[in-house]
């Protein structure tokens, strides 16, 4: 048996392959004698190196030393059944191993010319009609689900002993936590950054105090809010994504469907509600620790004690700035919800799937949350808070 | 340590396996001979798929050696674990064919990597792959487009695209019906007839251990290791210990052969 390929034998001769051409046998074929170890990873001859300028003929394949071979020997076979068919010849490999007949004869028998090829090149126009069944298909999609959650959340009212209420508790705990210290972070260094940036400007005019009533401000009504929604959007939200189209990869949603279980009730609605109540608690600590921030730099670099920072806050600061805030960040965490929630839906199913439900949970998350603060800033505008 | 080309094909010799402090494998020794088709099999629980992950790599043994040709992979450096790792190719049991790309890419991948080939020579190796297991023609699909006997024959082909003298398969037939079952089965037989490959397979279906096996290693979870060895057949009929003949005799396959002798199966007449 030739095809064993044990490991090579360190210090053993592996011949090299080798096919020479012989012309005038007794039967007026032209033979190609193989020889050698026929192997992927070796050099080996290919028939038209070997067969040259040679003048179309029946050709006979035979054995002349055939040490191990594999698929080189059988390629190097393939071209030159297609170099003698080419001319209305024949190739006569009777000579070779047994096996090697048989894979040639299977190889032959199937028909590999007609490759099922995914469709050629499609016109503009083709194009823009695929784009737009494809738009239309994803904005039913999203209106869809927008007004399934809607139901859902009509019925927890209607039925709330009905609702997992343990399962929201579950996932504010699950996913909350773990946030609090990069969210700490950010808006520490935030407040900071913000205490630098006015100070260089203000201690021009004498002005350094005001430094509290510019963070304070900043922070509690924009940075805050919008600093905790954009953590929470790239960490929540994507695992959102990434946790649904996992089960959807899986069949999980297919069970739950075929149970008779509403996916959007069972998975979604839980994952909303968390958001939704823990965004402005999350909005809340983010405020304090970008108020902190500021604290530092002007206890430290610009000799404000910080009783007299903290007084100068609460002086400038009101209720009003600090609600508006909060109420921008519940709907922040509405719009991470479902955006993390649709896309992890909507994955396709395999794992290239939920690496774009995944990218896409954060990206419409992000946008979400500076078109909502947007129009929330033209609201506030109007109604002069 | 030279390989030795006369050494068994697989050598195991008291191998201890397990996750963190629980062992599942105590102490186990078997040798797979070349062209052996052998059977892993046991109940559930019981180390089959733990003993495949130590065999292809994936497991660090807690203790002892396997050795292809006589080669030692657990103590291989890393230059000698690469030159073993292309003897043998593997069929997961959920295929692990790569969903991003298609299935000639999947085939061509182990080619890209441990050959020098060029790109035009790989296509046509992948183009034969395809061929030898079945399906020409199919080499710009997807894993997604494809069903389930499908995607085992492509991970077939995949496992055999660098022509390995060892192929490991882990419940080849799984959730397969009993006709694409059997093609399946048919498809190793032809491999190991035409390419001599060495196969290992773990599986429970009692319809291709019949037909195929030329040797059985049956596990049992409390005794972590090796309670039977043998041929099906004999092993149904003769073995001493009652789980043995219990596992190989249950209702739901056909079991061993009917003697003739016996009448065979009847079939009713109207």
């Amino acid at each position: 048996m030739t095809t064993s390929h044990p490991l090579p034998v360190e210090g053993s001769r592996s011949k090299a392959a080798s096919a020479k051409l012989e012309d005038g046998s007794s039967d007026g074929d032209c033979v190609v004698k193989v020889g050698g170890d026929w192997q992927l990873n070796a050099a080996v001859p290919s028939w038209n190196s070997v067969i040259a300028q040679h003048a179309p003929a029946n050709m006979r394949v035979v054995p002349d030393g055939l040490g191990r071979w594999d698929s080189s020997l059988l390629l190097f076979l393939v071209h030159g059944r297609t170099w003698c068919l080419q001319s209305k010849h024949t190739l006569n490999v009777e000579g070779l191993p047994e096996n090697l007949q048989t894979l040639l004869r299977q190889i032959a028998e199937a028909d590999t010319s007609q490759k099922k090829t995914k469709p050629g090149a499609k016109t503009l126009a083709e194009r823009v009609q695929a784009w737009t069944v494809n738009l239309g298909k994803k904005v039913r999609e999203n209106v869809s689900f927008l007004g399934e959650c809607t139901l859902g959340f009509a019925g927890i009212v209607k039925r709330p002993h009905k609702f997992r209420w343990m399962d929201v508790l579950v996932e504010m705990q699950q996913c909350w936590v773990s946030s609090l210290p990069i969210v700490a972070l950010v808006s520490f260094l935030v407040g900071v950054i913000l205490a630098f940036q006015a100070a260089i400007q203000l201690q021009q005019y004498g002005a350094a105090v005001f430094v509290a009533d510019l963070v304070g401000l900043s922070v509690v009504r924009e940075m805050g809010p919008m600093m905790a929604a954009m953590i929470v959007a790239g960490g929540i939200g994507a695992a959102f994504a990434a946790q649904i189209g996992n089960m959807k990869v899986g069949s999980e949603i297919d069970a739950l469907e075929t149970l008779g279980v509403s996916t959007v009730d069972f998975l979604v609605l839980p994952r909303l509600l968390a958001t939704t109540v823990m965004m402005p608690i999350m909005a809340l600590y983010a405020n304090v620790l970008g108020i902190l921030g500021g604290m530092f730099v002007s206890a430290t670099m610009l000799s404000i004690p910080a009783t007299a920072y903290w007084v100068e806050t609460q002086n400038r600061v009101g209720l009003l700035d600090v609600g508006s805030g909060l109420i921008k960040s519940v709907v922040f965490g509405l719009g991470i919800g479902l955006a993390g929630c649709l896309r992890g839906m909507n994955c396709e199913r395999s794992a290239t799937g939920v690496g774009k439900a995944t990218t896409s949970a954060v990206v419409t998350g992000i946008l979400l949350i500076v078109i909502t603060d947007a129009v929330f800033a033209l609201i506030f505008n109007v109604l002069g808070i | 340590m030279d390989p030795n080309p006369t050494a068994p094909a697989i050598e195991v010799k008291n191998l201890t396996c397990g996750y963190d402090a629980s062992v599942v494998l105590q102490d186990v020794s078997f040798a797979v001979k070349p062209r052996e088709l052998l059977f892993v099999i046991g109940g559930s629980g019981c180390g089959k798929s733990t003993l495949l992950r130590c065999l292809i790599g994936l497991l660090q043994p807690i203790k002892g050696d396997v050795a292809y040709f006589g080669q030692s992979f657990t103590g291989a450096d890393a230059t000698k674990r690469r030159e073993i790792l292309k003897t043998f190719g593997v069929l997961y049991q959920n295929n692990a064919l790569w969903s991003s790309m298609t299935l000639a890419e999947n085939v061509s991948l182990p080619l890209e990597v441990h050959t020098s080939l060029s790109r035009a020579d790989r296509e046509e190796i992948v183009t034969l792959k395809l061929t030898e297991v079945g399906l020409a023609g199919s080499e710009e699909l997807y894993p997604s487009e494809l069903s389930g006997g499908m995607m085992k024959r492509a991970a077939l082909a995949r496992a055999l695209a660098l022509d390995p003298a060892i192929v490991f398969f882990d419940e080849p037939s799984e959730g397969l019906d009993p006709i694409t079952s059997r093609e399946m089965d048919r498809l190793i037989l032809q491999v190991r007839d035409v390419l001599g490959t060495t196969m290992v397979i773990v599986s429970h279906q009692l319809s291709s251990i019949f037909r195929l096996a030329d040797r059985v290693l049956m596990f049992d979870r409390t005794a972590k290791g090796i309670i039977a060895e043998g041929k099906p057949n004999e092993l149904a009929a003769h073995s001493e210990d009652s789980r043995v003949r219990d596992f190989l005799k249950r209702d739901d396959g056909p079991g061993p052969q009917p003697n003739p002798a016996d009448g065979g199966s009847k079939t009713h007449s109207p």
